[in-house]
């Protein structure tokens, strides 16, 4: 032996070990075929609706990029959840299952350590793809005249990620509470299931079912992520709710300018909550 | 170094492991020997920290569980398979374990040396054999040069070739003076490996004793295969049964059952009658 490495570490969390897990599990998203799959796709479907929605929205005399965005908003409400949700539930499962995350956590590092530097690395890795689609379907907009609305545009682009990143939490909190990545996955697509479709579904169901009140519909509504994302991304780019009757007529006269800080908050809410819930699950896991 | 005093872990209702008592100085090599699901694994993932238990462990006196990041610090784990991050190069993933615990870049080349992985640094993790992966895994757990290795199952997945040249390396490791903690099956390289074997079953300690006498205080018998020259076979047969021992014949030779310390004796008996081995082994 040169020397023997007597070092005593701290226990609390340290910046950098975070910062170096977050970077590998970067390097592994560009390396991994699913990474360029969504990309791809998320990129592809986003510039072909800028392409076919604005010329569109030109002849049926719309002075806006609305239909664009409206197409945008429809296209990452389905997508974006999917990826977070399944890129999340696979990535403590998986590793669990083939022997990852004990490798991992043999090192002198802590579950706080390894679950940031996971949520980061991967949460930066859905960053480049949702950016990507945007930007790509942006300079796509942007060539065919419907460049006054860059600001609403980027709204858009960040409520997506922090949607992305709320499916990711949401995610690697499905993640916690199996060991097989193949349960962790298929629980993930129901969730995204239930999110997606049939809570759209339960939330007309029940307001009919129970005649709700306005404001309860509305409240209803922003306790499933994806509707918050659509509601705080409506309000984004054309500052009113209307399009969803007297409940989001309720929300404009309620709120009034300050609707679309509150539905940003509402998503940084559902972007913060599950992670935390995953976290705290983590570090009581019995067994890794 | 090691203490571990009355550990106790259970899966729901089932007992893994059940009040096991270790303590292991600076310098000892142990071997946690037993058949699959003994337990053996399990009491290694506590040391790390990696799952929670009953009892206490401490390593230097530090708890395992409070003081886990400094614990594990100290140590260095060589997983059974390692089976994951199959798109990094060996580099990278040394870099990556390097980086973890704090050690610059220059000790990796100096552990693909020590361990005979210079040549493999570019491959990526899914190119290597089997045996390539045991030493990616030694390397890594090498790093930070540490007093006390872990080591689960470490020539389970290896053909022969491979396993003689992991046996070699870990002989070298213990007679540097490092502190070893090795779980096996395999009753043949715990004797190479350690000098002090704890039988487990069915997550107790059974016995504790040195390598040559787990055989004999576990009651443990063998096949003695013997290779014959041309028609002695059935004159062998007589003087074995004549001596008492279970013989039979298979299509290359004659198989006789032994005690762990009755080898000698088959051949022995045979020899004094004048029947010639040209050739015998082991099968358990």
């Amino acid at each position: 032996m040169t020397s023997v490495a007597l070092i005593d570490i701290a226990e609390r969390p340290n910046l950098g070990t975070i910062g170096t897990i977050a970077s590998k599990e970067i390097r592994e998203a560009i390396h991994s075929r699913w990474f360029w799959l969504w990309t791809l796709a998320f990129t592809g479907l986003a510039s072909f609706m800028a392409a076919v929605a604005l010329p569109g929205s030109q002849v049926a005399g719309f002075g806006s990029f609305g239909r664009t965005a409206a197409s945008l908003i429809a296209l990452a409400q389905i997508i974006v959840p999917l990826m977070g949700l399944t890129l999340g539930a696979y990535s403590i499962a998986g590793q669990k299952e083939n022997g990852a995350l004990r490798f991992l956590l043999s090192h002198p590092i802590s579950r706080t350590e390894a679950f940031w530097g996971t949520y980061i690395g991967l949460a930066a890795s859905l960053a480049a793809t949702v950016f990507g689609g945007f930007g790509v379907a942006g300079l796509i907009t942007v060539s065919q005249g419907g460049g006054a609305n860059a600001g609403s545009f980027i709204r858009i682009a960040i409520l997506s990620w922090l949607l992305a990143v709320s499916m990711l939490g949401f995610g690697m909190l499905i993640s916690t509470f199996t060991n097989r990545g193949s349960a962790a996955l298929g629980t993930a697509i129901f969730a995204w299931l239930g999110l997606t479709f049939v809570g759209d579904l339960g939330v007309m169901g029940t307001s009919i079912a129970t005649s709700m009140p306005t404001w309860g519909l509305l409240v209803t509504a922003v306790l499933n992520p994806t509707e918050a994302f659509r509601l705080a991304s409506l309000t984004a780019f054309s500052g009113s709710l209307d399009v969803l009757g007297p409940a989001g007529r309720f929300a404009v006269d309620t709120f009034g300018d300050s609707l679309g800080w509150i539905l940003f908050s509402v998503m940084t809410a559902w972007a913060v909550i599950p992670t935390v819930l995953a976290w705290w699950r983590f570090n009581r896991l019995g067994d890794l | 170094m090691i203490a571990i005093q009355h550990l106790t872990k259970r899966y729901g209702q089932t007992e893994v492991v059940r009040d096991f008592t270790l303590d292991m100085a600076d310098g000892d090599a142990v071997a946690l020997w037993g058949p699959n699901g003994a337990g053996k694994t399990t009491v290694v993932r506590c040391i790390l920290g990696l799952v929670r238990y009953e009892g206490v462990i401490t390593v230097d006196g530090l708890d395992a569980l409070d003081r886990g990041k400094a614990v594990r610090a100290r140590m260095g784990y060589v997983p059974q398979e390692l089976s994951f991050y199959d798109e990094m190069t060996v580099d990278d993933l040394l870099d990556y374990s390097a980086s973890l615990r704090g050690i610059g870049p220059d000790r990796v080349d100096e552990v693909a040396e020590t361990v005979g992985l210079s040549e493999h640094l570019s491959k990526k993790v899914r190119e290597l054999s089997g045996g390539l992966k045991q030493r990616l895994g030694l390397a890594a757990a090498l790093l930070p040069d540490p007093q006390i290795l872990l080591l689960d199952e470490p020539t389970s997945n290896l053909d022969a070739k491979a396993r003689d040249s992991a046996i070699e390396l870990l002989e070298r490791l213990r007679h540097e003076g490092r502190t070893l903690l090795v779980t096996s099956h395999h009753i043949e390289e715990v004797g190479m490996l350690v000098d002090r074997v704890v039988a487990m079953e069915e997550g107790e300690i059974s016995v504790i004793c040195e390598p040559t006498d787990l055989a004999e205080k576990l009651g443990l018998r063998a096949w003695l295969h013997l290779i014959l020259t041309n028609g002695s076979a059935d004159r062998a047969l007589t003087v074995l049964r004549d001596r008492g021992f279970n013989a039979k014949m298979n299509s290359r030779g004659v198989l006789v059952e032994v005690s762990a310390q009755g080898k000698g004796e088959a051949v022995a008996a045979l020899q004094h009658a004048g029947v010639e081995i040209r050739d015998l082994e082991v099968w358990r």
